[in-house]
């Protein structure tokens, strides 16, 4: 008897019954609304692997949101991930919510139906805990929306007892100054000890009657050192705008907050049960992620910086991941997650492994590794034994030799040139190449020099594969100095510069007679990566630009449909008006060294010193090697979090695991002759 | 390196065809029918179904849907066929397809194909309407002088631009029942109706039996039509629910609506 006739787990006796008691569902109010707007759907949850828990059976509530439409935010990792580990929990319950797009939140407003979680349709104003992942800055006004739909006051100094703690996790929240008016907390890194611990400071003074009230559990969570209350912080200001210094106003609150690191991937296989939503979602896929962190040390790279260290998840684990996965969900393809993942120690053995367990079965994989060289080219041929070759992606990110240098992305043009004429060769037809534009020191002459490496690789590419019909795509992405990197102190560059730069990468690769047709350019125009810009750099006093903009209608800025330029400009106008500041000064100004930058006070675990090291290297164009496999270059992660850089094959095999098990097998009919 | 072909495959043959009937119920009746479709291949997965597969790049199991219900519309009537690679215990089939669907979409019978034209005995629908808002004499008068007039034309967007077609031509019956007796709700969400007590004092039912034509009458279509006759014009969003679709019975008058049309799985299940 094999358990996928029978995925007990998702009870619907569980559903029936979970609604009938204090926190009533809004669904007979909101149901009423769905026949009006455009794909109702997303609203209405019921997802394979959803959980509801009877409110009064548990302790402490979460809502845990990604500030983005449901098809965006549905399948994200970081909050199916929290979303388990909070309901494994027996005294916990965890409930999702999503961005509801405009057309639904004007009935809301007008019918009064509050900002519901799609599991319960509980309202939003009911949970102990509000926490919203933030992988972008672009959601902030998302998280307004929600937060005035659920009738909470906007701001944290509002807030009393009969309100959540607004929480705020994710990358963009190692610099949530731009909204420490709106969050009551922030978590820097890994999720899932953080919001267990927050649980049990929660039930802890719950249970104790709420002492103190708002105040002393924030306080108690402060004390903890790795919960970031942003109103126990007082900002000063020079005459000139800078920062002059952030200091703790409460005793017992922590200088400095560090960030969290879960050391032990294999311990937290989560998501066990990843979440398969019944409308459609950006990833029609499972995912299973295989490390954290990354030793490559792109200097752009915000994500590569506060991850670290590489932590890896056994090529045994990985297998039992895919295998549970795809028996709860029925996904048909599986994605091999994390930031570089040809970089795995035992990333050879995973893709044999796996290939060749599914192999004859309809089960893709697919692994996003945009590494450029030979071996990525291996793992995707391996991937694809039996299936369409369509497209790769590479990312050399700088056009020139020297750019490369720049931003430490260690690849030659001969490099680059031969892996992708390989690709051609083994029968992909697509290549698509990965570029950033506005980099530090970069010129016009960098960026040209894009056009020259894809004519170089279509020309290639032809001779490799015998064939003229091969293409190639540039896409260009505009470069944002992002905190804890080595280009925080960085001048970003303006988006008319930007759009002219890129136009006349555009005419040169149109212009080329002989190789144009196979290229195709994408880009976006600079002007969205200013606001972004200025979100990721800001300090407190953005906060105020993001209201404004927001009350003037700014909603889904990551939308270019929605996104209003202009709009942002007004409000940030409005809102500096009589500070020395402006958004050049948070985007075009190069800081120095003895500035206080408006994150200093967060600890990502990498030493400023290091960092500045690092951006001087980069103006001199020193590459530094990968860290893993060469002397370490002293970043500070792995001293200061006493922790070791957890490569090396294990030496484990898949061969341990359980024969796939055949097909149907219990659906049989027994008296068939 | 020549062109890659798409691999032939060892694809096991086609041994049986089990015809499926399920529900629509709740608040999942807001899912499309490409929602479903994916759902649905899901869960063939999940419950380890032996589908055939086609050939090609991208094999697809083999399966058949038969006019599905509008989004936002719920429905106890909703059919589809797949094709299999082992003689298979249907009532197996069913209950592993519905533990492996979430609930609301919800697999009612599965039988073993018998017979072909299966399509071609989906003749008609039974549709209920939940009008709040509108008392039963209002929705009989409305019903009355729908059926009273010969054709009733009304527009709808469709892919090819706006169509304009009759909804009262392929309305072969209507009945609005006293609410002495009350209606089936139809397999209700767990979050309770969409309706309070209040409302449902004055909540007509009106049943429909609509013939399937092309371009298909949908009940929004006979909603417009309601208008154009009678200036019905219900106050709140209206509930639909498809109570059944099959053979439409030779003479429908004199039956029950719920009676006019009848069981498509009769022959399969010989
Ligand atoms: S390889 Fe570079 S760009 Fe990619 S995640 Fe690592 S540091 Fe970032």
């Amino acid at each position: 008897m094999t358990a996928s006739i029978l995925p007990g787990e998702t009870s619907s006796a569980l559903l029936v019954n979970a609604l009938s008691d204090d926190v009533q569902s809004v669904f007979p109010e909101l149901e009423r609304l769905l026949p009006l707007v455009s794909k109702p759907v997303q609203y209405v949850g019921g997802e394979l692997n959803a959980v509801i828990k009877p409110w009064n059976d548990v302790a402490v509530h979460w809502a845990l949101m990604y500030p983005d439409a449901y098809e965006v935010g549905v399948p994200n990792q970081g909050v199916q991930i929290l979303y388990e580990v909070l309901n494994e929990r027996e005294d916990v319950l965890a409930e999702r919510t999503y961005a509801v797009w405009p057309d639904l939140e004007k009935l809301m407003r007008e019918a009064g139906v509050p900002q519901f979680t799609v599991d319960g349709h509980r309202p939003l104003g009911a949970f102990d805990l509000f926490g919203l992942s933030f992988a972008t800055e672009l959601g902030y006004t998302n998280m307004l929306t929600a937060l005035d739909l659920a009738g909470i006051p906007l701001h944290a100094a509002d807030r009393d007892e009969r309100h959540p703690l607004v929480i705020a996790g994710g990358h963009a929240a190692f610099n949530p100054e731009p909204i420490a008016d709106f969050i009551d907390a922030a978590v820097l890194g890994d999720g899932e000890q953080a919001v267990l611990l927050i649980s049990n400071v929660t039930r802890d003074w719950k249970a104790e009657g709420r002492p103190g009230g708002r105040e002393e559990l924030l306080l108690r969570l402060a004390r903890t050192g790795s919960v970031y209350i942003p109103s126990f912080y007082d900002v000063e200001y020079l005459p000139d705008g800078r920062i002059r210094r952030v200091a703790p106003n409460k005793p017992g609150v922590p200088w400095r907050v560090s960030k969290h690191t879960l050391m032990d991937l294999d311990e937290w296989p989560y998501p066990k049960a990843p979440l398969v939503p019944l409308a459609e979602s950006v990833h029609e896929r499972m995912s299973v992620e295989i490390f954290r962190g990354c030793t490559r040390g792109c200097r752009f790279c915000q994500a590569g910086m506060i991850t670290r260290p590489v932590r890896e998840r056994s090529a045994e684990t990985v297998a039992k991941m895919v295998d549970a996965g795809l028996e709860k969900t029925g996904y048909e393809e599986v994605g091999l997650l994390s930031l570089s993942s040809a970089d795995h120690s035992e990333i050879g053995l995973i893709a044999k492994g796996l290939a060749d367990r599914y192999e004859g079965t309809e089960t893709g994989l697919s692994l996003p590794s945009t590494r450029v060289d030979a071996f990525n080219i291996d793992l995707a041929n391996e991937l694809t034994r039996n299936g369409r070759r369509s497209g790769l992606t590479f990312a050399p990110e700088g056009g020139s030799e020297r750019m490369r240098r720049v931003i430490n992305k260690m690849v030659t043009e001969e490099d680059l040139i031969r892996t992708v004429a390989t690709a051609y060769g083994n029968g992909w037809r697509q290549v698509k190449l990965y570029f950033m534009c506005g980099l530090p020191t970069e010129t016009d002459e960098d960026v040209l020099q894009i056009a020259e490496v894809a004519r170089r690789v279509i020309e290639t590419g032809r001779k490799a594969s015998g064939r003229k019909d091969i293409r190639c795509t540039v896409s260009i992405g505009g470069f944002i100095p992002k905190p804890h990197t080595p280009f925080q102190w960085a001048s970003q560059l303006d988006h008319e510069s930007t759009d002219a730069r890129l136009r006349k990468l555009r005419d040169a690769i149109r212009n080329d007679r002989e190789y144009g047709k196979s290229i195709g350019f994408r880009y976006h125009d600079g002007k969205p990566g200013v606001v972004e810009g200025l979100l990721s750099r800001g300090d407190r006093r953005v906060g105020a630009i993001i209201e404004r903009v927001w009350s003037a209608g700014a909603r889904f800025d990551g939308w270019s449909e929605h996104f209003n330029f202009e709009a942002w400009m007004l409000a940030a106008e409005g809102a500096l008006e009589g500070h020395v500041v402006d958004v050049d000064w948070y985007t075009l100004r190069e800081r120095e060294y003895t500035e206080v930058l408006p994150w200093d006070h967060l600890d990502s675990g990498l030493d400023k010193d290091w960092l500045w090291e690092d951006w001087q290297d980069a103006v001199e164009e020193v590459a530094v090697e990968d860290c893993r496999w060469t002397p370490c270059f002293d970043c500070g992660v792995c001293g200061q979090m006493d922790t070791e850089i957890q490569v090396g094959p294990t030496g484990a095999t898949l061969l341990g695991m359980p024969a796939l098990p055949s097909r149907g097998g219990d659906l049989v009919a027994e008296t068939s002759s | 390196m020549s062109p890659r072909q798409a691999p032939v495959r060892d694809v096991a043959p086609t041994v049986q065809r089990l015809r499926l009937r399920y529900a629509k119920r709740g608040r999942l009746r807001f899912s499309s029918h490409r929602d479903f479709q994916r759902a649905f291949e899901r869960a063939l997965r999940r419950a380890g179904v032996p589908m055939a597969y086609s050939q090609g790049f991208n094999p697809h199991p083999r399966v058949s849907y038969a006019n599905s219900a509008p989004t936002g519309t719920a429905s106890e009537a909703e059919y589809v066929e797949i094709a299999v690679t082992a003689m298979l215990d249907p009532e197996k089939v069913r209950l592993a397809l519905d533990t492996a669907l979430p609930p609301g979409l919800d697999v009612i019978e599965v039988v073993s194909s018998k017979t072909s034209d299966f399509i071609e005995r989906l003749e008609a629908s039974v549709w209920e309407l939940e009008l709040p808002g509108v008392s039963v004499k209002t929705a009989r008068s409305a019903a009355e002088a729908l059926m009273a007039a010969e054709e009733v034309m009304v527009e709808r967007l469709t892919k090819n631009g706006i169509r304009t077609f009759d909804a009262r031509g392929p309305v072969v019956a209507v009945e609005v029942p006293l609410p002495a007796t009350p209606a089936d709700p139809g397999g209700d969400s767990p979050e309770g109706g969409i309706h309070s007590p209040e409302e449902m004092a004055d909540c007509a039912i009106m049943r429909l039996v609509v013939r399937h034509v092309t371009p298909s009458v949908r009940p929004d279509d006979v909603l417009v039509a309601l208008r154009h006759v009678a200036n019905l014009v219900p106050p709140v969003p209206v509930r639909v629910t498809r109570l059944a679709q099959g053979p439409l019975v030779a003479d429908v008058s004199g039956q029950t609506v719920l009676n006019a049309v009848t069981d498509p799985f009769a022959a399969d299940r010989g």
